[in-house]
């Protein structure tokens, strides 16, 4: 069942996720990431994928980009631009990957070839489908690692990466996604890796490369990062998604009770520093474990005994249509605004 | 009243070796001229960015790298890092947590015996039945099932394997727990389960913690005393109120500014 | 709590692990029973047959005769009318003796020499890898031929000389897992708790090398049974009346125009072992690997 998240007046849809699946087959038995998540995003907006591990949300990417493992296999429907990537043989997936797609990874030491230099790192995309001579390459280099900050552009392209800090690395690898004017940036966990001082910086420019136009979907298990940039949130548990609203809603009143939850155990410099951190009992669960109903059901305090047995389903929270609305899949929102059914 | 801990001008260098047998060595400052006081029953946190030598600081108190200058000194006396016979009865008393929860359990122990090794190794022999008893009382302790003994690393989640990390740093009851980033690669509900275990630990037990971390707001919820770190320099350090409050130095004060600040819950609600 | 539902059901030991994933591999199972139908043959096949190694069957017309099923002689007599199917598994035993201890005087000096410099490291290391390097520089077949002619041709010799070689490059690849090792925070935490270096390899570092020590000790055996081949195709290896896969097939290799058989059966089961026990590598390394922890 797809939920459509924007008005129907609006330009179309950069990125339209459909009913997705991902699956592994391991020794295990079938193991299943990823469940019915659709989503939807426009250019100049930047939506997040909250979820703890063992929620898929980085497999969700991944199918996107068709880079599963081998023993994975995504079904469902994934429409960049209005081409469909799902299934879609090497010449098409290369035609958009770095050039409508690009991806910021997580870990810039690890991303970075260690034994190029970074202009090489900067210009291979561009140099190896022909869009530009080695001089017009270089040129654009430079100018990206302006746009980035890096101060002394020049000098950088000579270096290596590990003579990098990771926050410089962290731009270069950003500067190297945006090397081919992509339309959209997959960035997963971007911040992660990096000291505080620095992870506003990257937020910033993250946000500038929003206002310059381009889609920017953004992995996180951190909500400062989606506090500081996104303009939408999806919240992911156990391969599905529970909650999705903007996010000034999601953090003033949050639906779902995991969200809340969540919400709840991040400890914040400006709240009374009470010594107990109310967590969540139990572990987040794991991809191999299987629910009849609500995944989130054996944590959760509202739980009552339709949970357990029957998985509830999206429905719109709010005005459906309005740029304010959300949804939320729970037999027991924490707000009873929910009004009307999801479209089909 | 003497501290439990007391840190004097410290200073580490770490010896950079080239390569080859003979290339010339270089060094990296890690700590220069660090002082931190824990008192009895107190909870300091040590905070600061990636080279500020936080970490470093917790390997010189736990013995594991060697100061090249300053001392350490233990309810008052300096502590004798090289005598195996007063770093036996040290060590009882002096324990660590470790950040990442599968790398600090060897991956052939199971948590039965990881918490057994700390138990042989720090207090003596014990009889294995008493033994037994004193595992499962630990893994019980720190929300783990009897089951848990048999299980390995691998098997568990990252919560429950810093969850095993724990029981082992405490089997002795130590009066003193070192937590080297010990809730930062955990996930953000499993953190705040581990920071609420780790407080109340050190409630029942009076044990002292010197816990160090990047994230202000998890020390701000946990520690009493706070100390932060820039470069191998200490910046500040004082009450935790105080620090957060009332920051004196101009790098604490970016430090906390830096900090995401998340909007709040509409009241009522 | 949550955990006892989804947690396994039974401590899966991280060895029955490795076994079920070997047993996945069918190239790898194959191997093994090759090589334990070769084995089994080693120790029995010489009862099953009515002669002895050196005893000369004068029966036949001729000394030399190809295998037959009726005279009893299935693989055939050699030059001087011996039976060569007890011959093979004679000289079958023999090589795998040689291999296996030779292996395990190289696994256990290896082990040992790699786990302690990879742990020390700094200077201590330098210097016993820099020993290591120097002795894989020395022409160690001089050296065996100089060691025999001292102390004549026993065959705790050979199983020395061929060990000497075999730790130097077991020590290495110990010593790169020890390295890595030795930074990993468990390994911090037994330093934490005061216990000895000695009780620190043994216990937290050699059982986490185990893993590569044995994939590498079967790619190893048939190097040291080849190896051992070569000394007996130099006349250096093992002596009369006993014999080798090695002594045999160069036996065979003078006999090959008029006596084929000679140099092709026990080529066939030495190249047999050898296989099997490559495959059976492969499928070690790949059961073993941690990060296909399923």
């Amino acid at each position: 069942m797809t939920v459509p998240m924007t008005t129907t007046t609006t330009p179309a849809n950069l990125l339209e996720v459909r009913d997705l699946g991902v699956r592994f087959a391991t020794a295990q038995g079938t193991v299943q990431a990823v469940e019915d998540v659709s989503i939807a995003m426009r250019a100049g907006e930047c939506l997040a994928i909250v979820g703890e591990s063992g929620s898929g949300k980085s497999q969700l990417l991944l199918a996107c980009l068709g880079l599963l493992a081998a023993n994975g296999t995504a079904r469902g429907s994934v429409r960049f631009g209005g081409v469909e990537l799902l299934g879609a043989d090497e010449r098409t997936l290369n035609a958009v990957r770095g050039t409508g797609i690009a991806l910021l990874p997580q870990d810039p030491l690890s991303s970075l070839t260690p034994h190029l230099r970074i202009e090489t790192l900067l210009t291979e995309g561009l140099l190896d489908r022909g869009l530009a001579t080695r001089a017009q390459a270089r040129q654009r280099a430079l100018r990206a690692l302006g746009e980035v900050g890096i101060d002394d552009p020049e000098a950088r392209l000579r270096q290596y990466s590990h003579e990098l800090s990771g926050g410089m690395r962290q731009r270069v690898a950003l500067a190297t996604a945006l090397m081919c004017e992509p339309r959209l940036l997959f960035a997963d966990e971007p911040t992660t890796a990096l000291d505080v001082s620095v992870q506003a910086r990257v937020l910033e420019l993250l946000a500038g490369v929003r206002d310059r136009g381009l889609g920017v979907l953004i992995i996180t298990h951190d909500l400062g990062v989606v506090a500081g940039l996104a303009d939408r949130v999806a919240v992911m548990y156990a391969g599905r998604i529970v909650e999705t609203a903007t996010t000034a809603e999601l953090f003033r009143a949050p639906c779902h009770p995991y969200t809340a939850a969540l919400l709840a155990a991040v400890p914040r410099l400006d709240d009374g520093a009470q010594s107990r951190l109310p967590g969540i009992a139990g572990d987040p669960p794991q991809p191999t474990m299987r629910f009849p109903g609500c995944a989130f059901a054996p944590r959760c305090e509202f739980a009552l005994d339709e949970c357990s047995a029957q998985r509830p389903e999206l429905r719109t929270v709010g005005v459906s249509g309005s740029a304010a609305a959300g949804t939320v899949a729970c037999y027991r929102p924490l707000h009873a605004a929910a009004a009307g059914e999801a479209a089909p | 009243m003497t501290a439990l801990l007391r840190v004097e001008s410290a200073s580490v260098r770490y010896v950079l070796r080239g390569r080859g047998l003979f290339a010339p060595v270089r060094h990296l400052q890690a700590l220069q001229d660090v002082s931190i006081e824990i008192p009895e029953d107190g909870r300091l946190g040590v905070v600061g960015e990636s080279g500020s030598g936080k970490s470093t600081l917790a390997r010189l108190v736990l013995g594991l790298v060697r100061a090249d200058a300053g001392r350490v000194y233990w309810q008052g006396r300096a502590i004798a890092y090289d005598e195996p016979e007063a770093m036996r009865g040290l060590r009882r008393e002096l324990q660590v947590v470790f950040q990442d929860p599968f790398g600090s359990l060897d991956p052939r122990m199971t948590a039965g015996e990881a918490v057994g090794e700390a138990l042989q190794a720090l207090a003596g022999p014990v009889p294995s039945v008493a033994a037994q008893d004193r595992i499962v009382a630990a893994l019980a302790e720190v929300g783990l099932g009897a089951a848990f003994a048999n299980r390995y690393p691998h098997q568990l989640s990252g919560g429950q394997c810093q969850r095993v990390a724990i029981a082992r740093a405490t089997v002795t009851r130590p009066r003193l727990l070192v937590c080297d980033e010990a809730v930062s690669a955990l996930d953000v509900s499993v953190q705040a389960q581990i920071v609420n275990l780790l407080h109340e630990l050190s409630e029942r037990h009076s044990m002292s913690l010197l816990f160090i971390s990047h994230n202000l707001a998890v020390v701000r919820h946990l520690c009493d005393h706070v100390a932060v770190l820039q470069r191998g320099r200490l910046v500040e350090q004082g009450n935790r109120d105080a620090i957060f409050a009332t920051p004196q130095s101009q790098y604490t004060r970016d430090l906390l500014a830096a900090v995401p600040r998340l909007p709040a819950k509409r009241q009522g609600t | 709590m949550a955990e006892a539902t989804a947690a396994a059901a039974h401590a899966q030991g991280l060895w029955t692990d490795a076994w079920q994933r070997l047993r996945r591999s069918r190239a790898a199972i194959v191997a093994a029973t090759l090589l334990l139908l070769v084995i089994v043959l080693a120790i029995a096949g010489p009862w099953l047959s009515a002669y002895t190694v050196e005893q000369v069957d004068w029966s036949q017309a001729t000394l030399a005769t190809p295998p037959s099923l009726e005279n009893g002689h299935w693989f055939g007599t050699d030059a001087n009318g011996r039976d060569l199917f007890v011959r093979v598994w004679i000289g079958t035993r023999m090589s795998l003796l040689v291999a296996l201890l030779s292996t395990l005087v190289s696994v256990a000096v290896g082990v040992a020499w790699g786990a302690t410099a990879g742990y020390l490291g700094g200077r201590v290391d330098d210097w016993m890898m820099r020993f290591v390097d120097v002795l894989y520089a020395l022409p160690y077949m001089f050296f065996v031929i100089i060691l025999t002619v001292v102390f004549g041709r026993s065959l705790v010799l050979i199983f020395l000389a061929i060990g000497a070689v075999g730790w130097l490059t077991m020590a290495r690849i110990v010593r790169g897992q020890a390295l890595a090792l030795r930074n990993r925070e468990f390994v911090e935490a037994a330093i934490a708790l005061g216990l000895p270096t000695s009780t620190i390899i043994a216990r937290h570092i050699v059982p986490n090398v185990l893993g590569t020590v044995i994939v590498y000790a079967t790619l190893t055996v048939p190097q040291v049974i080849l190896f051992e081949s070569f000394l007996s195709f130099l006349g250096l290896g093992v002596q009369e009346p006993l014999t080798s896969l090695g002594r045999l097939v160069a036996e065979g290799a003078l006999e090959m125009e008029s006596s084929p058989w000679l140099l092709l059966v026990p080529s066939a089961v030495l190249a047999t072992i050898l296989l099997c026990l490559n495959f059976l590598g492969d499928g070690l390394r790949d059961a073993l690997d941690p990060r296909q922890r399923a």
